[in-house]
């Protein structure tokens, strides 16, 4: 494989409703930071890749303005994934396999705060059984918590993990929800949907990432400690929730042994965990153990940037690296109802 | 080419029709993708990961229905990638499955593209108001129309050029059995009698509204090698990939010959070290949804010089028995399923060069190009497949 | 590593976005085994695998072996709740209208659970492992929703009920068992035939979502200035052409654009399309013509109407005004633009504008 770095990483502060800008409002200023703090011009990087969903906007085709944020003039190479960004940045690590080119820009962007999104996501359900039920995103989270619940975990654990995401977050700029929340009154707030309290939920965010990556040599003259990309896959499971475990994440598990997590120590875990039992099921699978600092930046309980939330674990992950506070990190992101879907990316520094 | 060798070895594609009410939408792809996978004598274990393509989620109502699909296509356990690049997303989502091959990261990759456009209606979602605009957005034609009416202006072309691509795309069409229209009576009289829609695009200039799939297996060499010497299925091997997008709107645009699609092209020559593109490929499957747009592609594709385009259209050079045959399989214009469209071009063109188009077969076809485009004018998603491994 | 798009905040125009269509799916012979059946008999179906299991609801394919399914079993209406979520505050789509459970529910016979609403009452009434039983609509049309809910089975012994009766049918057995068959017999009664609806083939999935479309900051200032009855474009700083409507940024440059220019209302058709197809939702009356103005002074087209004229006089290189809303009924937006109309003046000459043809 060649090597792979990030080695600049940008994000707009996401917002509750970012009515003021139009999607390239939004995404151009961090397109432009990311390619000015990676120190490659423009015109030199080989390859862009985004991902978003219409959907969010609710209307087709949202995507295509993302291109006017790049100013793809002369035309570029370019592609585009309906996921979050960090399977656009799975396909521009492997496009960088390939030997010809040696950078590539990757971005995401999404403004939920436009639609009904609980109600937009029950439509990516079984067309059949499910959607026509208009069975929302919380719950089917909900059912998810339950099942954790069930298989021997407490409302306790969901509490302390709300509580770390608000106290980590008082140390980062770009996240909605940050503070000391007491454990007690947390768990003395009435359910949304039942186990799930509010804050068990994440907050809707509008915003934008992008990130740029680089190979060897190039990744070195430009960055001084890049994040290297030492392993990074995907999986995904059955869609029916009547079919899986939903109380542990295969997916998360198989994607870490191939990206090979249990390969070394790792300092810092950036989980993509939008709702706070998840975070507990992935670290799980991830097999990360007590030491690990899970979530730094807050998490997805945090600030969730729904398409770009996957993408800020790996730009978060590879800042720690980059700032030089983690040796070895593990990013994770996910997608579908109830982590159908998850990548698991591992990023090392140079050995100082 | 850039990467590893990658060769196809698994086409399958459904019956193209405007109502495929026979099956769900998971139905739809497990049809193509089925037949992939016997063309490639290969079972569903044997696939290593899934890429899967659509055009936009509002035309089944389905958000991001790889979720759903993934069951249906074996991917459990698997990663499995959802490609969408407006058009041309059938070319782009094959383009992304070879990049797995070419990177070395996987060696068996399913890929299918669909739309069951059935579900809901492709005027309605092409053209739903969007506030503080104009009430004028007119479906696909309505945004292409003006297009081609620049490029009859610029080129000085005869009014009747449209007219004779529709009428040639559907004779080919009635070589394939899975083309969608396979209309007996077609004749020039019968397009040019056809209702003006979108003037200039009259009802029989334009592509249908399709359900349908279409899937390729794609794989490593040693895979290729192994499909070769079987000889039966022979591969098509990769010889060139490449993609290029461009904004939609910008200050003097040439969205008629846009520079996206000729810098794709060229680099697509580049790799495969092309210098006379119309006597080097064989034939080429090119995304032509308004009949128009076969001539105005030859010059973006450089078959032809600029404002000539509709020469090769006027001679017969596109015809299936021309120097540079175009859409054998009856293009764009006679199956459009919209996020598959894209696919069937590259995969057309693969069987093209494996001697498996059947009756639209062009006699020693021994390297073709697939084509698709997207956007306004403005994705575009190619490839050079040949009989030989690329040199 | 952050930015922060902007400080300033402007007021920014905003409309409700409604996307809206009655989605028709046909469903293939499972799902359509699995909708007649909930018709005609009030039963519920699962499928078989090659493996041993059975599915519920029946999928076409196994998701563990990507496998065909093999075939359709009934299943009990009665099953155990695997998994369980309160809805405190039921939404307009939720399958109730109370306060209800989500629940994953493992029908008797079944390997799989499903997911219902369940009717308790009150969550203190739910609990992981306990028994509910399908509680079907009277008048059924082959719908996930036939099941109006499930509710908790009554007395301890809640299996007998539901009990799976009977061998593996195909789906084609399904389509033509009629009603009931475990009560009379599918016999060809008369009169029934004419009534019998046939298998299910398609179902009907009506989708609403009410999205807000917010106009950002460029595009806002464009449809204020309309309200003025001012066509307002912006110059891009990089490469000077100005853009109308302006988007906020010159894609070609990749650059913000800020710089407001005011435009005349006369400009140029450069190519047009005269529009004859009808559509859902459609607005205007066909014929019409839409056309590319490019208004005087600016570098990019406009997209609008061009009326009071025939649609056979439009021509590239026509001069154009616009004619704007009456004020009474003046509109956010480029509908303060009624369209535009010829002015009368002698063509604009090719060469003005062909590099934008």
């Amino acid at each position: 494989m060649r090597e792979v770095a990030v080695v600049s990483f940008a994000q707009s502060v996401p917002a509750r409703r970012a009515d003021e800008f139009n999607e390239v409002e939004l995404l151009m200023p961090v397109v432009h930071q990311a390619v000015a703090d990676s120190g490659i011009p423009k015109g030199e990087i080989g390859f862009t890749i985004s991902g978003s969903c219409d959907y969010l906007a609710g209307i087709p085709f949202a995507f295509v303005s993302g291109l006017d944020a790049v100013g793809a003039w002369p035309p570029i190479t370019e592609s585009h994934v309906e996921m979050d960004g960090a399977w656009a940045l799975y396909e521009a690590w492997v496009r960088l396999q390939h030997g010809d080119i040696d950078s590539a820009l990757v971005y995401s962007f999404g403004k939920s705060s436009l639609g009904p999104l609980t109600d937009v996501l029950s439509q990516q359900l079984d067309p059949y059984y499910l959607a026509p039920l208009w069975l929302d995103s919380v719950s089917v989270a909900a059912l998810q918590a339950r099942a954790w619940l069930d298989a021997g975990h407490s409302e306790e654990e969901m509490a302390e993990v709300v509580s770390a995401s608000r106290r980590a977050a008082r140390s980062n700029p770009n996240t909605q929800l940050a503070g000391d929340p007491d454990l007690k009154e947390l768990l003395a707030q009435p359910y949304l949907v039942d186990p799930l309290r509010r804050h068990d939920c994440p907050p809707i965010g509008d915003g934008a990432a992008a990130v740029v990556l680089a190979v060897g040599d190039l990744a070195r003259s430009v960055s001084e400690r890049p994040a290297w990309i030492t392993g990074i896959d995907h999986r995904i499971e059955p869609h029916s929730l009547g079919a899986r475990d939903l109380a542990s994440s295969a997916s998360t598990r198989e994607a870490a042994r191939r990206a090979g997590v249990g390969r070394g120590p790792v300092d810092v875990a950036e989980v993509h965990a939008p709702f706070s039992h998840q975070v507990p099921i992935v670290a799980e699978a991830l097999g990360l153990d007590g030491g690990v600092e899970v979530n730094p930046s807050g998490g997805a309980l945090a600030a969730n940037v729904v398409m770009a939330a996957g993408l800020v674990r790996i730009g978060e992950a590879a800042a720690r690296i980059s700032g030089g506070s983690a040796t070895r990190a593990v990013a994770h992101a996910t997608a579908g109802p109830a982590l159908q879907q998850n990548l698991v990316c591992v990023l090392e520094g140079d050995k100082r | 080419m850039s990467g590893q060798r990658c060769a196809v070895v698994g086409i399958g594609q459904t019956k193209y029709a405007s109502v495929r009410d026979d099956v769900s939408i998971a139905g739809l792809l497990r049809e193509a993708a089925v037949r992939a996978l016997e063309d490639a004598e290969m079972v569903w274990s044997d696939i290593d990961a899934v890429v899967i393509g659509k055009a936009p989620d509002m035309f089944e109502g389905v958000v991001m229905p790889e979720a759903y699909l993934a069951d249906a296509l074996g991917a459990a356990g698997k990663p499995m990638i959802r490609v969408h690049t407006a058009g041309s997303v059938g070319g782009s989502t094959a383009l992304v499955a070879a990049s797995l091959v070419q990177g070395g990261i996987h060696d068996k990759v399913l890929t299918v593209a669909f739309e069951k456009q059935s579900e809901s209606d492709a005027m309605w979602a092409l053209s739903r108001p969007i506030p503080f605009a104009p009430p004028t957005l007119a479906g696909a034609g309505g945004y292409f129309a003006p297009h081609i009416r620049s490029y009859i202006r610029r080129s000085g072309a005869p009014a009747d050029i449209g007219i004779k691509v529709a009428v040639k795309d559907r004779l080919n069409a009635l070589k394939n059995p899975y083309a969608h229209l396979h209309m007996e009576d077609i004749s020039f009289s019968k397009v040019e009698e056809s209702m003006m829609l979108w003037d200039p695009i009259r009802y029989l200039e334009t592509c249908p509204s399709s359900d349908g799939a279409c899937a390729m297996v794609l794989a490593a060499e040693p895979i290729g090698d192994a499909a070769a010497s079987r000889g039966a299925r022979p591969p098509a091997w990769l010889h060139a990939t490449a993609m290029r997008s461009e904004p939609t709107m910008f200050a003097a645009r040439d969205a008629v010959n846009p520079r996206a699609g000729q810098d794709c092209a060229a680099d697509l020559y580049r790799q495969a070290g092309i210098t006379n593109p119309r006597s080097e490929i064989d034939m080429a499957e090119i995304y032509v949804p308004f009949s128009w747009y076969e001539a105005m592609w030859m010059e973006n594709l450089g078959f032809a010089p600029l404002g000539e385009g509709w020469k090769m259209v006027e001679e017969g050079a596109t015809a299936l028995d021309g120097d540079m045959p175009i859409n054998c399989s009856g293009g764009v214009l006679s199956s459009n399923p919209i996020g598959a469209s894209g696919m069937i071009r590259f995969a057309e063109s693969a069987l093209q060069v494996r001697g498996m188009a059947g009756e639209h077969q062009v006699p020693d076809c021994r390297l073709a190009m697939g084509h698709a485009y997207g956007g306004g004018s403005q994705y575009f998603a190619m490839w050079l497949v040949g009989a030989a491994k690329p040199g | 590593m952050s930015t922060s798009a902007g400080e300033t905040r402007v007021p920014v125009m905003e409309a409700p976005n409604v996307l809206e269509f009655p989605f028709s799916r046909s469903t293939g012979p499972v799902i359509g085994a699995f909708m007649t059946a909930l018709r005609d008999e009030a039963k519920i179906l699962g499928a078989t695998t090659a493996t041993g299991k059975v599915i519920v609801p029946p999928l076409e394919y196994d998701p563990e072996t990507g496998e065909a399914t093999t075939g359709l079993v009934d299943v009990g209406s009665s099953g155990v709740v695997t998994t369980w979520a309160w809805v405190r505050e039921p939404g307009p789509k939720h399958p109730l209208a109370k306060p209800f459970a989500w629940a994953l529910i493992k029908l008797d016979g079944a390997d799989t659970a499903l997911v219902h609403a369940v009717d308790a009452g009150s969550p203190d009434a739910m609990s992981t492992g306990m028994r509910v039983t399908a509680h079907f609509k009277p008048e059924r049309e082959g719908h996930i929703r036939d099941i109006e809910c499930f509710v908790p089975s009554s007395g301890s012994a809640g299996g007998e009920s539901g009990t799976p009766s009977g061998g593996v049918r195909t789906p084609e057995e399904v389509f033509s068992s009629g009603t009931a068959p475990n009560e009379g017999s599918a016999d060809a009664s008369t009169g029934q035939a004419d009534e019998a609806p046939g298998p299910v083939r398609k179902i009907s999935t009506p989708i609403e979502l009410v999205y807000r479309f917010t106009a950002g900051r460029a595009t806002s200032r464009f449809v204020r200035g309309l309200l003025d009855f001012k066509i307002l474009g912006q110059r891009c700083p990089s490469c000077t052409k100005v853009y109308v409507p302006p988007r906020g940024s010159c894609a070609k440059c990749g650059v913000a654009t800020e710089e407001e220019v005011e435009l005349p209302t006369t400009g140029t058709v450069t190519t047009f399309c005269v529009v004859n197809v009808p559509f859902y939702g459609q607005k205007i009356k066909i014929p019409y013509v839409t056309a590319t103005i490019l208004l005087d002074g600016a570098d990019i087209g406009l997209f609008h109407l061009i009326q009071e004229c025939e649609a056979d006089e439009v021509h590239m290189g026509m001069r154009v005004e616009a004619v704007w809303q009456e004020p009474e009924n003046m509109v956010p937006g480029l509908e303060a633009i009624q369209h535009f109309r010829p002015t009368g003046e002698p063509d604009a000459d090719y060469d003005t504008y062909k590099e934008h043809v």
